[in-house]
């Protein structure tokens, strides 16, 4: 279990004020002129040997995606932070940006600074105004505090950090779907490349990197690389924010090593599934986008990027949601479907057409009225879609159900048989 | 679009205090990126919805066609161009939420406030809609009414919440089961 004098957020909860005076008591702000006089390349080098990998979902070494960034570009360089929360399950960037902002702040001075960028978006969902306005007193404090704006901590370095509320809609996760939506625009992924590295917001060099990954870097950088590295496994290093959610007895946010086994997760920290382990039926472990584990595979499953894709899922954004023996899981498919057929912004004809399709064949199956080949359809249509989309977005709807049928196909068709789901 | 609309529509004092704040975050020649905070002034200044005149206007300020600000207003879920309620609760039932029991939470709302989805009912006070995941699915069921979120729900609370409003009495933010933001109930991390 980390013990607490290695939690990077420790104000997760809000038991503390998140302004500056008591930021400071937490240690942030503290020196970050010199860790910035240790140049840029000493930064990027340091999150690289952290091996720290992207908080939002996709797990892409930050320090590497960094190194992309042009160093000598005639345009400005931007950082723009993903703040658009949105993947059922997931609610820790929500706490972090109410509880703990000063950790955000400071690291995206830092992580501008090592990418050689001058203005910073952070891109909130709409629905966390009230988050928004935390934020937005937090930038000011830091700003009447001389940490940004002109001649940021005294480092010599300009920072404007500006904050965009957006307003509703998933896709904007995306990161070129939200650069979209931060130049004015419906949210639709661009075509790539050209990657936001070259071209990305207004056509200039862009980053765009998760809440947590950009709030993690001051401690990182302060405490070392290889104090980082000491959590998790090989590649899979760090502490991380896990949100437990579903059937368990005390759903939460917690920080926890990377690395730790699925169970030990659940009951140190969640108070067990409700009825007990052996109630278990099954988990999605990272984000309603990865496929969901039977109870055999989350009894001894580690909770990070590898382990889960080894058993065919994935950590995404480690939102764990819990379903225990009483659940229907074609019905809690069928709704993650509904979310994804509400949630596809159009652009591709195999998502557009194919998240709706899915949802209502997922329905169907639902209320018993269907069969072995119609299943067998709705799992070609899912490779259909698989791989054949501008974005994400068309897997994210596809995994869940190839899932859902990889781990329960047989209960569902002998549940169909035998006439137990009724309209 | 509303079949409702009002006659005309401009930014009063406070809402051009915003719309400058607002524009000053983009460069000089993108104002365009302004379009969603100030589609977002005119809905809050407009009663919690977008009139026809009120998108004209912010095409009109952000010299943008009226069809390019039309797309931002379909595309994304939060600007409503009907009327809503003074109140306008939004219930998640998304998975997360849903194995939390947020069928219980729809009736509440059928049964309060009015049958139908975006009805706007009880003399203007409430409507209701299903929305999509709203992230605070640690604390689920919940919804989130006007700005503020509404957690850890069961069917009694959220009709204590929404009585509460018929009655003009005050309300609590947050987790109703007293808990501190996401840290589980009787947890000691």
């Amino acid at each position: 279990m980390l013990s607490n004098k290695d939690k990077i957020f420790t104000n997760l909860y809000g038991e503390e004020s998140f302004e500056l005076k008591m930021a400071y008591v937490r240690g942030d702000w503290d020196n970050t002129k010199a860790l910035m006089q240790k140049g840029s390349s000493w930064i990027i080098d340091e999150i690289k040997n952290s091996q720290l990998r992207g908080r939002g979902g996709a797990g892409f070494p930050t320090g590497l995606k960094w190194s992309f960034m042009p160093k000598d570009s005639e345009k400005s360089n931007y950082l723009v932070v993903n703040a658009d929360e949105s993947e059922p399950g997931t609610c820790k960037d929500r706490d972090m940006i109410r509880n703990d902002p000063h950790k955000l702040i400071e690291g995206c001075l830092l992580a501008s600074f090592a990418m050689g960028a001058h203005k910073c978006y952070i891109y909130i969902r709409g629905e966390y105004f009230n988050e928004s306005v935390v934020l937005e007193k937090a930038v000011a404090e830091a700003y009447a505090a001389g940490l940004i704006g002109k001649n940021a901590c005294e480092s010599g370095w300009d920072l404007d950090i500006y904050i965009h509320r957006g307003a509703g809609a998933y896709i904007c996760g995306e990161e070129t779907a939200l650069l979209e939506s931060l130049e004015g625009k419906k949210g639709q992924p661009r075509l790539k490349p050209p990657f936001p590295a070259n071209k990305g917001l207004y056509g200039s060099p862009t980053t765009v990197n998760n809440v947590e990954t950009i709030a993690v870097v001051p401690t990182i950088l302060r405490r070392g690389a290889n104090w980082f590295s000491s959590f998790g496994r090989e590649k899979n290093t760090g502490t991380k924010v896990f949100c437990i959610s579903g059937h368990v007895n005390n759903p939460c946010n917690v920080e926890e090593e990377m690395s730790i086994p699925l169970k030990e997760l659940i009951d140190k920290h969640a108070g067990g599934v409700i009825g007990g382990w052996d109630n278990l039926k099954a988990i999605i472990p990272g984000g309603s986008s990865v496929p969901m584990i039977p109870k055999s595979v989350c009894d001894d499953v580690l909770m990070d990027f590898d382990s889960l894709v080894a058993a065919k899922s994935g950590l995404g954004t480690a939102a764990v949601i819990v379903m225990d023996q009483s659940t229907d899981l074609v019905k809690a498919i069928a709704r993650i479907a509904r979310f994804y057929k509400h949630e596809s912004c159009g652009q591709c004809t195999p998502c557009r057409e194919g998240t709706g399709w899915m949802w209502r064949i997922l329905e169907k199956i639902a209320i018993g009225n269907s069969s072995s080949a119609e299943i067998d359809k709705l799992l070609d249509v899912t490779k259909q879609i698989e791989g054949h989309t501008i974005c994400a977005l068309g897997d994210a709807a596809a995994w869940p159900i190839q899932g859902l049928f990889r781990h329960f196909r047989d209960e569902i068709e002998e549940n169909l048989k035998k006439g137990n789901y009724v309209a | 679009m509303s079949s409702i609309q009002n006659d005309n529509f401009s930014f009063d004092e406070k809402s051009q205090g915003l719309a400058k704040i607002a524009l000053a975050k983009y460069p000089n020649d993108r104002k365009q990126s302004a379009v969603m905070p100030f589609l977002d002034i005119a809905q809050r200044q407009n009663g919690g919805w977008l009139s026809q005149p009120s998108i004209e206007y912010v095409a009109e300020q952000l010299e943008m066609p009226f069809i390019k600000v039309w797309e931002v207003v379909t595309f994304y879920t939060m600007y409503n161009t009907k009327p809503v309620g003074k109140n306008f609760v939004q219930v998640c039932t998304t998975t997360p939420c849903w194995l939390r029991g947020s069928e219980n939470i729809v009736k509440a709302c059928k049964e309060i406030i009015s049958e139908n989805q975006c009805d706007v009912a009880h003399n203007n006070l409430f409507s209701w809609m299903e929305v999509e995941c709203l992230g605070a699915c640690v604390n689920a069921p919940m919804i989130q009414i006007n700005d503020d979120f509404y957690e850890d729900l069961d069917y009694e609370s959220t009709k204590n919440i929404l009585q509460s409003l018929i009655d003009n009495k005050p309300l609590k933010i947050g987790s109703q089961i007293g808990r501190l933001g996401s840290r589980g109930a009787n947890n000691a991390q």
